[in-house]
């Protein structure tokens, strides 16, 4: 359907279903029971997982099928947020010609990039694109402050003109808005003691999720994608066999910095303000582990990376040492502390200590991130379906 | 008629002559075999035919027109096809992606974002691939991966992929190193199968006398970097120099 393959179309639409439920398949948990601090079905987060998952795709198309590991596709998400944001501050607050300004930018600036940063592979192309990453968040944090806003961020004020909306409304700011649909608007549905909302910016960023990641299986399963793999395995052969590798490279490299891009505007599209520090090369490393803990090179592996990361950074980050007294106030006094003590080593602040074990887990034990580690829960279960009935060939006598 | 020309081409590797004015002429619809013994400079002369190497003096003109300063690529779109010593494959691609990317090459040219289009849909490839994969016997191999073929299998895969582009000249740098006999007598069998199938022009460099003997019909050797003789095989057999060269035996 829709130019897939039947195995595709199958993983589109478990796709779709999951953006489309997430805010009850993220609420699992009562609001008022101990484990609601395990729900994730909140819109700043809901919107988080989807925007950070795009951002994971459009990655995945350069390093998952190329094998190039861009370390510095978070210069593309911050220069589309801060497109966004002018966009908000010159034209009005729809959130239309925010995104399309921010795709733009960041892809002309990846077209600039990686023109230079292609020219060489491997460790050196991806030195190139963190020292031009490096770059952009120092211009952003301090030269260009007229156009950033510097260390403190680009926000929207008052006196923005705004010239096709109104620049203020009942004295405060506007809010972004799909055509008069506010984007922080939300629908709370209370069904016992489980409350879920249902957030417009959340389905506005979920929707483009779906076509990003619809494009995303498009591209892997054309005749473009198939060359990118092949330049992945084996470039001279590539060369040798009549193709020009740099073209192919710098599609995807644009491809996947427009994604990035698309990510920055959403960002702001759901909160007005861009800041240097979404540049810094951290971020970019972030992307990188979403993708390669979900799967490089697999076609749903970056957007279950992109939502592991992001549920351990929101909702371990919150286990502080409180929550940890309470859990373990049935020990004894001494057992009790030494299990808050250990515990919070890699809970609260200690959150990235438990990503890193996590992360270590997946490299060694499922090479192939956690898609390979659903294969092979899979695989189990096949193999004993297998085993409960013998296939014809095995029933019939050898010869 | 000449169809690849290569005139006083010398290339120097800092203090190393590797290619002293090298002058030989391919000529059309033959295959001339290129001899000689370790360090003769025969992979240097073909690295500077496809691209690889820009030779410092002389020329080297395919079909008229000049091959010097050309990418890689451009030479292959051309019509000039390389099989390399180990065979270069996608080996993380099936057999059938294999022998489609070749195809693409040759339907649409050196790029093209075709980035919607499903590789599944491009129905004149898919025929075009298992057509020569059926001629090289690799046909029910055809969804292995590439890296689990046997390495006689991955040479033939490798010709395959060059055959499919209808090459004019297929360049072929020692096509059975490190075969078994049997594999080189089906790797002589394939060639000379696309020789009387094909208006097809081959270049060979090759250690192996058996192959050179059963299959050229021209033969340059080469010594220090440059040709020796160039004659027809019956003539080199029994040739002093030559066997000098080899050898190393006095001239008696």
């Amino acid at each position: 359907m829709f130019g897939l393959t039947a195995k595709n179309t199958r993983l589109l639409f478990l796709v779709i279903f999951l953006v489309a439920f997430a805010p009850f398949l993220m609420n699992p948990f009562p609001a008022d029971s101990a484990m609601a601090q395990f729900n994730a079905g909140y819109p700043d987060l809901m919107q988080r997982f989807v925007i950070f998952g795009i951002f994971a795709i459009g990655f995945n198309i350069l390093f998952g099928l190329t094998g190039y590991l861009s370390f510095g596709h978070a210069a593309f998400l911050g220069v589309g947020s801060y497109a966004g944001v002018w966009m908000f501050k010159l034209l009005g607050m729809n959130v239309i010609p925010a995104i399309a300004a921010s795709v733009l930018v960041a892809g002309l600036l990846s077209v600039v990039i990686g023109y230079i940063c292609l020219r060489r592979s491997g460790i050196y192309f991806s030195i190139l694109t963190l020292a031009f990453a490096q770059m952009m968040f120092a211009l952003a944090a301090s030269v260009l402050t007229p156009i950033t806003g510097g260390e403190t961020g680009l926000t929207l004020s008052l006196s923005d003109p705004r010239i096709l909306g109104a620049a203020a409304v009942d004295g405060n700011i506007p809010v972004p808005s799909f055509f008069g649909l506010e984007m922080r608007s939300t629908y709370e549905l209370a069904v016992g003691g489980w409350s879920f909302s249902f957030n417009t910016g959340y389905y506005f960023c979920a929707i483009i999720m779906v076509l990003a990641f619809y494009a995303s299986i498009r591209i892997f399963q054309s005749p473009f994608g198939l060359m990118l793999r092949a330049i992945k395995t084996n470039q001279t052969r590539l060369n040798y066999t009549g193709l020009n590798s740099r073209p192919y490279t710098l599609a995807a490299f644009v491809i996947s910095g427009m994604y990035a891009g698309l990510a920055g505007g959403l960002m702001v599209a759901m909160d007005p303000l861009a800041g240097a520090e979404r540049m810094f090369w951290t971020a970019s490393g972030e992307v990188v582990i979403m993708t390669i803990l979900g799967g490089a090179g697999t076609m749903i592996g970056p957007v279950l990376g992109a939502g592991a990361i992001k549920y351990m950074e929101n909702i371990v980050s919150k286990i502080n040492k409180a929550v940890l007294e309470q859990w373990f106030a049935f020990m004894p006094d001494g057992m009790e502390k030494a299990f808050v003590t250990v515990f919070d080593m890699f809970t609260g602040k200690g959150w990235h200590l438990t990503l890193g074990v996590v992360f270590m887990l997946v490299i060694i034990f499922l090479p192939g991130g956690l898609v390979e580690g659903g294969q092979r829960i899979k695989g189990l279960f096949s193999r004993k379906k297998a085993q409960d009935t013998p296939s014809d060939a095995a029933k019939t006598p050898a010869e | 008629m000449a169809i690849l020309e290569i005139k006083n081409v010398g290339k120097r590797f800092g203090g190393l002559q590797a290619l002293g004015d090298v002058n030989l002429s391919v000529a059309e619809n033959t295959v001339h075999a290129i001899i000689g013994p370790n360090g003769a400079g025969k992979s240097t002369l073909l690295n500077c035919l496809v691209g690889k190497l820009i030779p410092d003096t002389g020329s080297v003109t395919f079909q008229g027109q000049s091959l010097l300063g050309r990418k890689p690529h451009e030479i292959n779109q051309m019509g000039v096809s390389r099989v390399f010593q180990t065979p270069e494959i996608f080996a993380d691609l099936t057999v059938m992606e294999n022998i489609m990317i070749p195809c693409f090459a040759h339907r649409d040219g050196s790029f093209k974002m075709n980035a919607f289009a499903a590789v599944r849909g491009q129905g004149d490839i898919k025929d075009q691939a298992e057509a020569i994969l059926d001629d090289v016997n690799m046909l029910e191999k055809r969804d292995m991966h590439a890296a689990s073929l046997s390495r006689g299998d991955k040479r033939r895969l490798e010709m395959a992929m060059c055959l499919v582009q209808e090459p004019k000249l297929l360049l072929l740098d020692e096509p059975t190193a490190g075969m078994a006999r049997a594999d080189t007598n089906n790797t002589i069998d394939l060639l000379k199968e696309i020789k009387e199938k094909r208006d097809i022009t081959m270049a060979i460099i090759e250690h192996d006398m058996h192959v050179v003997f059963s299959m050229a019909e021209r033969i340059t050797v080469l010594a220090q970097g440059t040709p020796l003789v160039e004659d027809t095989p019956d003539n080199i057999k029994g040739h002093p120099k030559v066997r000098e060269a080899y050898l190393g035996e006095a001239q008696v």
